[in-house]
This record gives structure tokens, C-alpha cells and sequence, in this order.
């Protein structure tokens, strides 16, 4: 019997226990799935909390509901990864799980401790986060009775996960405070480390518009150093300052604490693994995807699940004894809730940055790709029915793994 | 569209983002006339501490290191990296170490 290991019951996770379930036969092949937590969240979901279009509801389930019956589901912490002999150690029963291959899928996650002076006695008060199910909550609460101010949004370092979700949690901002009729009120500022409102020149170039447009201010170029929670500022490492009433902050990311600890990971412990196989640089038996993996694009489900596909061919081959095919190219695809009930799609890969045309269908779409249109909302609407019924269950979704330049124009 | 230039006696070709095309036509005196092209002259040891360091991590990795490992693996802190290339570091770096420009890539 082989052994299956996978580490992280999140997005990738179960995504792959699924396909891998239905495709690695049962007598030749044991599955087991590692996750310290019961809970599934639809991270996607965090972001509309704050201004109530999500309750609690939308965005919990349980992770075994999600999971297949013949795969081992075991809830507990990993202590070690130990490559050199093909085992990890966990906390539950202090047990030793063996393993032929091991896929590591433990995510990223949002560190505010990182970052000097934003845990203290205003976290959560003139300080908040939506990245974490407690900290949208929390943020719900605050903006309910907030009374107006300088509301300034701040992305401490990259990467990060969903890195459209700051500029659609500021879109969406201006549409909360224009309805509560208090827009005059509020001054909104977008403050990030990146030269414009996003990476790649086409999509950051429209959504700057996009911002001044709504009379939001963007502050580029800022690297925060620290926080004055008592003074209200943010402080940048070239000592520049912004002023704020509440902030809300996106913290540094890092992959998992095990990662760092078991050796295999990067600065952040994020695990370094070929960009095109997903395959470590480091064993040969093991491979990493999704936010967990230092790869360059971003850390999102729509990436994880591409990547799952690929990987799924991919590693059937590999087991075969056949080489691994370069097949992964970094292809992510993203709704960005723009406000007043619509949207803008974006669709790239390691090479190819976010153009304008129609999608899925060529010509015909119904999405915009680089446009905001009321269609593009339904789509993000619509993905978290796609996203708890297709893509955790490892089903067809049909857009293909492989971004496609059909449809777009340059 | 690529184009060359004369750095400090060697014919270096430069992207159309005005980084060098090729890290092996780099050398320490080449480093100092690009440094010198972005106001930072002349070079102290701990500039080129950062600069070695960027150089073999990218022999090793492929990419031009962001601050976070400069700062984590390299050991030069943050702000020391913003007071020996002010105004965007991780760029500066880059470009005077021959690299890539970083992908920054999110």
C-alpha cells in the first residue's frame, strides 16, 4: 500500500483529496489528510462581512462535510516534517505518519505581530484586519457606529493573499458610506507598498482611474516600518507618516510556523518548489501548491484550483515513472468587486498580464475582462455557490487550467 | 526594444525597463557607474555587503531577493537597506547587482 500524505485541508487541500480520491485506486493507495482545524472558511467571503452583504453563515462549514469518505481525515497540529525519513510527526496521539509522497498545501496567513506597534490595546479598536473570520467581524461592528473620519486601508508587505481584496474592500467602502449618506464624511485612502494600485501596468492603470474616480486617495511606495496605535499614524521605513482615524490593515503573510521549523521553507516560510511542476527543490517526493508554495503569482483559490488540475495529470505521470510535465504557468483569475453592484474580471499568468475581451466564451463572454460591468458581480456572486459545490469538490468548472489568450485583445 | 550602452568600459545590454539583460556582463566596476547613475556614490563596504549578497542569492534562487530576505537572510535590516539605496531599495539594488528588475509580483 502507498501513502498519500497531505499536510493542510484548505482550498488545495480538499480540492486535491477529492480528485486524488477519484483517481489513485483504493487498494493500491492510502490517503490521509492532516488539518489542525474543523472549520472550512470561504476566505473569499471575509471581505464582505464588514458591511453586512455576508453574515456568519455564508462563510462556515465543516471541513469533513467537504472531504471524502475513504480518505483518513485527522484533526490535529503538525509538529515536524522530517523529508529525510518520509515522516511527519503530529501532536494528536504523538503519532508518526509515514509516507511515499507528501504534499504540503498549509496556506499563508496573516501575521499583525509581525509589524511593531499594531497588536497593543488598540488592535481591534482604531485598528482593524478582514482576513481572519474574527477580525471581519469585528470590523462589521466598528463600521456600524463609526461616525466618519480618515479611514485609511494599508497592505504591510507582499505577498499577500487575494491581492485584489484591499482595493475591493476600499470600492466597497464608498459605496457603504455613500449609502449610510455619510460619504462626505469619510476620507478614504488606499496605502500600499506597490508602485500604483496593482502590479501589472494594464489592470494597475485602470484601477487607479478606477479609485480617483471615487475619490479615493492612493498612496504608492509605502513600506511601513511601524505603527503609533497611540498616535494614530502609520510610519513608513523612510520615515514618512499617514495620519489615520481607523485603520484597517492587511498584515505581513507567512506560510506555516512547521514549515520554518521542518528547514523547508523560504524568509517566510513559504516552501520553494519549481514554478512550472510544483515540485520541492529540495525532495523528490514531495510537492507544494496554493499560498503555501513560494511561487511567483498570486496567492488565491482561483490559483489553487488551477494549479490542483495541473498538479493532479501531473503527478499520475510521476508515479507511473514518467518526468513531470513544466504545465503549471501561474494562472489566476479574479472577480473584483468594484461597488454600486458591479465588477471587473481580470484574467493572467507568470507572462501574460491581465488584457481586455470577453470570457469564458470568446466574443461573447458574459464576463468583461478589464471592464466593470453588473455581470461581472453576478459572476463573484455566483462562485461561492461554484466555489463550496465545484471547486472544493474537485468537479469540472470549465475554464481551463491554462490562461488562454482566445477572446482577449493587447 | 533592447539597447547598449558604455558602463565603465564594457558594452551592457539593457531591457526595455532599463535593467541589464545579462547578470554575467556585470562586474564591480560596472556596479560602481550604475550606482553613480542613481546618485549613490561612492559604494561602502556594507553597500556592497548587500550587493554580493544579492548576487549569490540569485545565483542560487534566480530572482533578485526581495527586502524581506535581504533583510532575513542577507542580515541588513530594512531601514539600514533604505538608508544606503533611499527611495525604493529592492529596485536600486537590483539594478546596480546587474539583475532582473524585481517582479514585485503579487
Amino acid at each position: 500500500m502507498k501513502k498519500l500524505l497531505i499536510l493542510g485541508a484548505g482550498t488545495a487541500g480538499t480540492m486535491l483529496a477529492n480528485k486524488l480520491s477519484h483517481e489513485l485506486s483504493q487498494e493500491e493507495w492510502k490517503i490521509t489528510i492532516v488539518d489542525q482545524d474543523t472549520v472550512h472558511y470561504y476566505q473569499p467571503g471575509f471581505l464582505f462581512i464588514p458591511f453586512g452583504i455576508y453574515g456568519p453563515n455564508d462563510v462556515v462549514k465543516a471541513k469533513r462535510d467537504y472531504l471524502p469518505p475513504s480518505v483518513d481525515v485527522i484533526v490535529s497540529e503538525i509538529e515536524l516534517i522530517e523529508p529525510e525519513k518520509n515522516q511527519v510527526r503530529i501532536a494528536k496521539d504523538n503519532r508518526t505518519l509515514v509516507y511515499d509522497y507528501l504534499i504540503i498545501v498549509t496556506g499563508a496567513s496573516p501575521r499583525p505581530e509581525e509589524t511593531p506597534g499594531l497588536v497593543g490595546p488598540e488592535w481591534r479598536k482604531s485598528i482593524h484586519d478582514f482576513y481572519t473570520y474574527e477580525g471581519a467581524l469585528a470590523l462589521a461592528k466598528k463600521l456600524r457606529t463609526w461616525e466618519g473620519g480618515r479611514l485609511v486601508l494599508n497592505i504591510m508587505d507582499l505577498p499577500y493573499k487575494c491581492p485584489v481584496a484591499p482595493l475591493e474592500f476600499i470600492f466597497l467602502a464608498d459605496w457603504y458610506f455613500h449609502d449610510k449618506g455619510m460619504r462626505d464624511k469619510v476620507d478614504l485612502t488606499l496605502v500600499t507598498p506597490l508602485p500604483g494600485a496593482f502590479t501589472k501596468p494594464r489592470a494597475s492603470s485602470l484601477l487607479g482611474n478606477t479609485l480617483e474616480e471615487k475619490n479615493i486617495n492612493l498612496i504608492p511606495d509605502f513600506l511601513p516600518e511601524r505603527v503609533d496605535a497611540e498616535a494614530h499614524q502609520l510610519i513608513s521605513y523612510e520615515e514618512e507618516v499617514v495620519d489615520y482615524d481607523l485603520l484597517v490593515t492587511v498584515p505581513v503573510h507567512m506560510g506555516a510556523d512547521v514549515i520554518g521549523r521542518s528547514g523547508l521553507g523560504d524568509e517566510s516560510n513559504f516552501v520553494p518548489v519549481d514554478k512550472h511542476t510544483l515540485l520541492s527543490k529540495q525532495y523528490d517526493n514531495i510537492f507544494s501548491l496554493g499560498d503555501a508554495a513560494a511561487l511567483p503569482t498570486s496567492k488565491a483559490g482561483s490559483v489553487a484550483h488551477f494549479a490542483g488540475e495541473v498538479f493532479v495529470e501531473n503527478f499520475l505521470r510521476y508515479i507511473d515513472g514518467l518526468e513531470l510535465q513544466p504545465t503549471f504557468d501561474g494562472h489566476a483569475n479574479c472577480f473584483i468587486e468594484s461597488g454600486f453592484g458591479k465588477g471587473i474580471l481580470i484574467d493572467f499568468n507568470y507572462d501574460v498580464e491581465p488584457l481586455p475581451g470577453k470570457f469564458p466564451l470568446p466574443g461573447i463572454g458574459p464576463f468583461s475582462l478589464l471592464q466593470e460591468s453588473e455581470m461581472n458581480h453576478w459572476g463573484k456572486m455566483m462562485f461561492r455557490w461554484m466555489y463550496w459545490n465545484l471547486l472544493l469538490k474537485g468537479k469540472e468548472m470549465g475554464i481551463t487550467s491554462q490562461m488562454s489568450m482566445a477572446g482577449k485583445w493587447s | 526594444m533592447t539597447t547598449v550602452r558604455d558602463i565603465a568600459g564594457n558594452e551592457i545590454e539593457f531591457g526595455d525597463d532599463g535593467y541589464m539583460l545579462n547578470p554575467d556582463d556585470w562586474n564591480q566596476d560596472v556596479a560602481a557607474e550604475l550606482a553613480k547613475e542613481i546618485g549613490i556614490d561612492p559604494l561602502t563596504d556594507r553597500h556592497w555587503d548587500v550587493i554580493n549578497f544579492c548576487r549569490e542569492d540569485y545565483e542560487e534562487q534566480g530572482d533578485a531577493p526581495t527586502l524581506r530576505r535581504i533583510s532575513k537572510v542577507g542580515g541588513v535590516p530594512t531601514k539600514e537597506l533604505y538608508k544606503l539605496f533611499p527611495k525604493g531599495p529592492a529596485k536600486k539594488v537590483a539594478y546596480v547587482s546587474g539583475l532582473k528588475k524585481p517582479s514585485g509580483c503579487i
